[in-house]
């Protein structure tokens, strides 16, 4: 039993397409200690919801292939796993999910209550694994004590996660609260099922900054006082900032650079992360983008993908992908030319 | 010094290089039930007044609702003021006719948020580039709208190959470059941006915010810029007007409102963002709760519920912009 919570490890993932087969995920490695809030950073497209739709198992069906790698998540390697085993048990209750945009993720003509009790007939946490595994797709119909036990909990966490009055919420219909409030509840609702681990999609994208304050200290403290870990996606370097105690970039279905937060922020060591530093917006004005365009991933350059745009690629950046090589405790690049030490864009 | 009447004082001063200047601009919006009767009227603006120097690049930050973007719609003439005035350029264009309004839209340009949902998905960008010629410029002949529209290309610094393309086939970032040269034909002089960079990689954002700029210098433009990232705003502007459900709370030189924040909803707002190396805004932040309903607004201070310096008198007299600093003016009773 390692201390590891969840370890990716080459997964390689690819989608049929009208162009061909892009290669979306490229021999990526992730991993997820207990109790950690780990970042995962990138620019659209690069494969970061791919990588946490994986992880969950709800990748496109008749579009996307599994190609080779391991989801190794509390021992077991979730891709060997029956996937009706994974739904009935692991999928919803072990890991949980919040989702990017909190206005088009609950249904509009269901009250709020509804839903979540609706959620509880298959997710309770007063289910145990083999109730639930024998149901299959069908709820799990139980007495009026357990629901009244249900009921409790919801409002318990609807209390933790400081929604005011939720009692009356629940017999709102989605539209009658605000984005902020909503979001709270995609909160209590990933809680619910008490999980291991919570994968956040890009959960304060849609939200004000103020609110945006507000929900990630929220998540900040249910994540230490519940010990679950997180992995929080986002596009964002200032939130992965404030709220990720470790950070792995990627860059068109690569993995590029993965150090704990401070180390990260102090010692950016991937070309490609200290160029997108740089592009964020500073007091002193100075501000350059990445120049030329994120490749294309039917066709993607050979070796590492950020060669073209590289101001330091040389020959064999094109010819074979970099193996992970440390950097410092806890920190890793996919790099032949880490950045040195004087030309670092360290921020923190 | 005031310039008007002492019931409606002036915050800032016309001088001769003010192109825009807003007095009192105010929309309200009818509330109806579904049988289209009037049940109560939204404040989407209400007694907003500033003014816009030549050249200068005016920031407007406020939460989503705030009206923002009822501002730069309003001045742009979409929207029809309820009262107020707005002199541009020495003219007055609130209410004007539709000729009238098409004649000032030539020198005042609206860039709207999301350039791939307003390019027409069946033209092709050199369609939509000459789009604005043929309309303001109707005597132009063919060639020469496209030498216009091949410079102007240029400039936005897309190859003359993409006007053979249709919006689909374009990035995010380069249909924001194809958004600006459709409003550039026409050669402005004040564009409202209205969130440039929302939706934007941060890589690709610092590429437009640096077109931004270089297109301010080489065309003399002045732009309102309207956003919610408050770390954008304070690296491109010059000045800032902080609105907060309607009302302009805080006004004034960058420096000066992004180091000392005179108003609670501005220095809450500021300690949001978050900052990369300082103190962690989930250890830090404490305003809670959400803004009220824009229809159904506490009397006297708006920000009064939230306000974590709340005393009586907030709840009676609702609190004027005070210009008592430097550079700098807030509308709150206790701002010190």
């Amino acid at each position: 039993m390692t201390n590891d919570l969840l370890r990716v490890r080459d997964l390689k993932v690819s989608f049929a397409t009208d162009g061909g087969v892009a290669k979306v995920l490229d021999n990526v490695n992730l991993t997820i200690g207990r109790g950690q809030i780990v970042g995962l950073v990138g620019e659209s497209g690069c494969g970061k919801t791919t990588l946490a739709r994986s992880i969950l198992g709800v990748l496109p069906k008749n579009s996307a292939r599994l190609e080779s790698g391991t989801i190794e998540f509390d021992g077991t390697d979730l891709l060997k796993v029956d996937p009706n085993i994974l739904a009935a048990n692991v999928r919803g209750r072990r890991i949980s999910f919040i989702p990017q945009d909190p206005f088009s993720s609950f249904n509009p003509v269901f009250t709020i209550g509804a839903q979540i009790m609706d959620l509880m007939k298959w997710k309770s946490p007063e289910l145990d694994d083999s109730d639930a595994a024998r149901s299959g797709w069908l709820p799990r119909f139980h007495g009026s004590r357990r629901r009244k036990a249900d009921y409790e909990r919801v409002l318990k966490l609807l209390r933790l996660v400081q929604l005011p009055d939720p009692e009356s919420v629940l017999k709102k219909f989605p539209h009658e609260v605000s984005g902020g409030q909503r979001q709270r509840l995609m909160i209590a609702m990933a809680l619910l099922p008490e999980p291991k681990l919570i994968i956040a999609d890009e959960p304060t994208t849609a939200l004000d900054v103020t609110i945006q304050a507000q929900i990630l200290k929220l998540l900040r403290k249910l994540a230490t006082d519940h010990d679950i870990s997180v992995l929080f996606t986002t596009h964002d370097l200032g939130t992965a900032w404030e709220i990720c105690d470790s950070i792995t970039v990627m860059y068109a279905g690569q993995e590029m650079e993965a150090a704990s937060s401070e180390g990260f922020f102090k010692r950016p060591s991937h070309p490609y992360t200290n160029r997108l530093l740089k592009s964020l917006p500073s007091r002193d004005g100075g501000i350059s983008g990445i120049p030329g365009d994120i490749p294309g991933l039917v066709n993607p350059p050979p070796g590492c993908r950020f060669h073209p745009r590289c101001e330091y690629a040389t020959e064999v950046c094109q010819q074979t992908r970099p193996e992970v090589t440390p950097v410092g405790v806890g920190h890793a690049v996919r790099c032949y030319h880490p950045v040195a030490e004087e030309k670092r864009h360290a921020l923190a | 010094m005031n310039v008007d009447a002492p019931s409606a004082p002036r915050r800032t001063q016309v001088n001769e290089r003010t192109i825009l200047d807003v007095r009192q601009l105010t929309k309200h919006f009818a509330v109806r039930n579904a049988f289209g009767f009037q049940k109560g009227v939204l404040r989407a603006l209400d007694d907003v007044s500033f003014t816009v120097d030549k050249g200068e690049i005016l920031g407007i930050v406020g939460e989503s609702g705030c009206g923002k973007s009822t501002l730069g719609k309003t001045i742009m003439g979409i929207h029809q003021p309820t009262s107020g005035d707005l002199i541009f350029e020495g003219n007055d264009i609130a209410g004007q006719t539709p000729s009238a309004a098409r004649e000032t839209r030539r020198h005042l340009q609206y860039s709207y948020q999301d350039p791939g949902a307003s390019l027409d998905p069946r033209w092709k960008i050199r369609r939509s580039l000459h789009e604005p010629l043929v309309i303001h410029h109707g005597s132009l002949g063919y060639d020469e709208r496209e030498e216009r529209v091949r410079a102007i290309l240029q400039a936005v610094g897309l190859p003359a190959g993409h006007l053979d393309l249709y919006p689909h086939e374009i990035s995010g970032g380069q249909q924001r470059r194809v958004g600006l040269a459709r409003i550039l034909t026409l050669q402005p002089s004040l564009v409202v941006l209205d969130e440039p960079t929302s939706g934007l990689d941060v890589s690709v954002q610092a590429t437009i915010l640096n077109l931004l700029l270089d297109l301010r210098k080489q065309f003399d433009l002045t732009y309102l810029f309207i956003s919610h990232d408050l770390s954008v705003v304070r690296m491109i502007c010059n000045r800032i007007a902080v609105m907060y459900l309607g009302k302009v709370v805080e006004f004034g030189e960058i420096e000066a409102v992004f180091e000392t924040p005179r108003h609670p909803y501005t220095r809450s707002l500021l300690s949001a963002i978050p900052e990369i190396g300082g103190a962690r805004v989930t250890d830090t932040f404490t305003l809670e709760g959400e803004p009220p309903n824009p229809g159904n607004l506490p009397s006297g201070c708006r920000f009064r519920n939230r306000c974590p310096m709340v005393q009586p008198r907030c709840a009676e007299i609702e609190p004027e912009l005070r210009a008592d600093w430097p550079g700098q003016e807030a509308a709150c009773h206790f701002a010190a």
